[in-house]
């Protein structure tokens, strides 16, 4: 069953097909870390478009931009703080404002980086990539959605980022439901009325335990998932809100520069809506397994409910 | 039957001129280092790259990534000197909307291979260059320019591992070495020396010869062409400013520096006479 594959594995079998094609633009880059995303087969199947650059992530960066201004297509991986804040500048000068086509995989987005720590773990390679002109960050919803998803990571003419989780995420869409998935698009997975969720990645499968406890008190909550954050759909959105009246955002990330702030932005120009916000708060990482990091960070199911009840009192009393 | 270097002199001193028209006519901009490296330009663009000025986009070209962007005026003298565009563009340099900006752009200027600017970038831009033209095997060389002082980021010396450990033969790096830098000469600043033995040190052929020299870098170029199995690293003992007197008398002034009509009435004296 798709849902109980590593996310990983997904990647490494996209790779792989398109490795195999003849005259093929692909071309794969590691940095020391492919036997962490699993491309390290590759290595062996592909001896010369899969390229290890070693434990240098700004070069892997530069030298994917020269590959791609040769005519390939490279995706790059390495762990997500390096794919972002070690590799500003290149993935800023070298790739962005050159204009090339590199793909960018940082694996285990925020706690799910897990016993690697604090070192490891990204809760801002959102806020450092999103004010780059015409990159795309992308972070997958499930594997169903990652499967479909990756052919149009592909066909984007231009830089994407995408928070890529290793391990079995928890599943939020059967398999089929994905096939008239669109990268650009929000999905409105749960239809509601009182207040909306807006929520990306690990926290998407969160929001809807919330909803579904919410639900039996009466509360009727519209879940979305937002896989691209920077292009937001803030027209899907916006709608939502205009509905419901009460907005709370639910990330795996630092609230600051993320999806809270993205959702924000829109909702202030077009739409402003009593918010409340799910997500990491002015801390760093630290060791742990998920159970516990989701304690330390506040984003458990309970923490979505909590913040649902207080948006839920807010619309009432506040006036824009 | 020897090589007439005389047409590739001429385009030095032609790339010279155009240097001192395209920053004089601004008033402002990195001449020293552009008028450096002018003689390679002119190596590079008057005999060794295959290239077609009026394909600028051709597959399997040879390319030329000057990482040292800031001397993108130089190139820039290179190109209208080729025909990539009208010389009269020279005289746009850093005016809003131009082709032409301060450092090398290659969604902007024709005949531009690789946009540079952030120091360290372009050598790691030319590996990933170097390695595509070996999984295409079209064949093509690589050429990246780099500045002294821009070698003191460490993105240079990843990028030489790289090329070193992937044997790229095909490519060949010249140093500008013409010792100075914004702060003040490279070896009170953070010296490279011994830079022959790094580039060694790195796994690359290294040949050092006088920067000014045509026939000396022709033949430094013919010998990376013939060398296998590693790429080669020349280091081109220059002066900053070369060829106008105002210029190589301001020393590392001359980085970016203003420039009266006087100076470029003098300069064109010079380099015209």
């Amino acid at each position: 069953m798709l849902k109980d594959k590593l996310m990983k594995d997904i990647y490494v079998d996209f790779l792989r097909e398109r490795l195999s094609e003849k005259n093929g633009k692909v071309v794969a880059l590691e940095a020391d870390l492919a036997k962490c995303s699993g491309v390290y087969p590759l290595m062996k199947e592909f001896p010369e478009r899969v390229i290890n650059v070693g434990i240098a992530e700004q070069n892997m960066a530069s030298v994917a931009a020269g590959l791609s201004a040769y005519g390939f297509i490279p995706f790059i991986h390495t762990f997500g703080p390096f794919a972002s804040r070690r590799m500003c500048d290149q993935l800023m000068i070298s790739v962005c404002y050159a204009k090339q086509n590199v793909k960018i995989i940082g694996s285990d987005p925020g706690i799910t980086a897990e016993l690697n720590g604090g070192t490891h773990m990204p809760f801002e390679d959102i806020g450092v990539l999103r004010s780059i002109p015409n990159i795309v960050i992308y972070e997958p919803t499930d594997n169903v959605e990652f499967k479909e998803a990756l052919p149009q990571v592909l066909k984007h003419k231009g830089p994407v980022y995408v928070r890529m989780y290793r391990k079995t995420p928890p599943p939020v869409y059967d398999e089929g439901a994905c096939a008239d998935f669109k990268l650009f698009k929000a999905k409105v997975i749960k239809a509601g009325d009182d207040a909306t969720i807006v929520a990306a990645g690990i926290m998407v499968s969160t929001a809807l335990d919330a909803a579904t406890a919410l639900a039996a008190e009466g509360i009727s909550v519209e879940v979305i998932a937002s896989p691209t954050v920077k292009p937001l759909d803030y027209t899907t959105i916006v709608a939502s809100a205009r509905k419901t009246g009460a907005v709370v955002t639910v990330e795996n990330h630092n609230v600051m520069g993320g999806l809270r702030s993205a959702v924000a932005e829109s909702l202030g120009e077009y739409c402003p809506t009593v918010m409340r916000s799910v997500g990491v708060k002015e801390k760093f990482g630290e060791v742990g397994k998920m159970p516990y990091l989701r304690k330390a960070f506040n984003m458990e199911t309970a923490d979505v409910i909590s913040a649902v009840r207080s948006a839920l009192q807010a619309k009432n009393t506040v006036r824009f | 039957m020897s090589f007439d270097y005389q047409p590739v002199r001429a385009l030095a001193k032609e790339i010279r001129i155009n240097i001192v028209d395209c920053i004089g006519s601004l008033g402002v901009g990195h001449i020293g280092g552009c008028l450096s490296i002018a003689d390679v330009l002119a190596v590079l663009y008057g005999k060794e790259m295959r290239i077609d000025p009026t394909h600028p986009h051709k597959t399997g070209r040879d390319r030329l990534v000057c990482s040292k962007g800031h001397a993108g005026p130089g190139v820039y003298a290179a190109l209208a000197a080729k025909g990539y565009f009208p010389k009269e563009a020279l005289k746009t340099l850093n005016q809003g909307g131009t082709m032409l900006p301060s450092h090398c752009d290659m969604n902007k200027t024709p005949g531009v291979d690789m946009t540079a600017g952030s120091l360290g970038q372009g050598l790691s831009c030319a590996v990933g260059m170097a390695i595509g033209s070996k999984i295409k095997g079209d064949r093509a060389r690589i050429y990246a320019i780099v500045g002294d002082g821009e070698s003191q980021e460490g993105q240079i010396w990843e990028a030489a591992m790289l090329a070193s450990q992937k044997k790229l033969d095909n490519l060949t790096v010249f140093t500008d070495y013409n010792h100075m830098q914004i702060d003040g000469t490279v070896e009170e600043i953070n010296s490279l020396e011994p830079l022959d033995k790094k580039w060694e040190a790195f796994g690359f052929k290294v040949i050092v010869v006088d920067g000014h020299d045509v026939e000396a870098i022709v033949g430094a170029v013919q010998k990376a062409k013939r060398t296998k199995g590693v790429p080669t690293m020349i280091i081109l003992n220059t002066v900053k400013g070369k060829g106008v007197s105002f210029a190589e008398a301001a020393k590392v002034g001359c980085h970016s520096m203003s420039i009266s009509k006087e100076q470029l009435e003098t300069a064109f004296a010079e380099l015209k006479g």
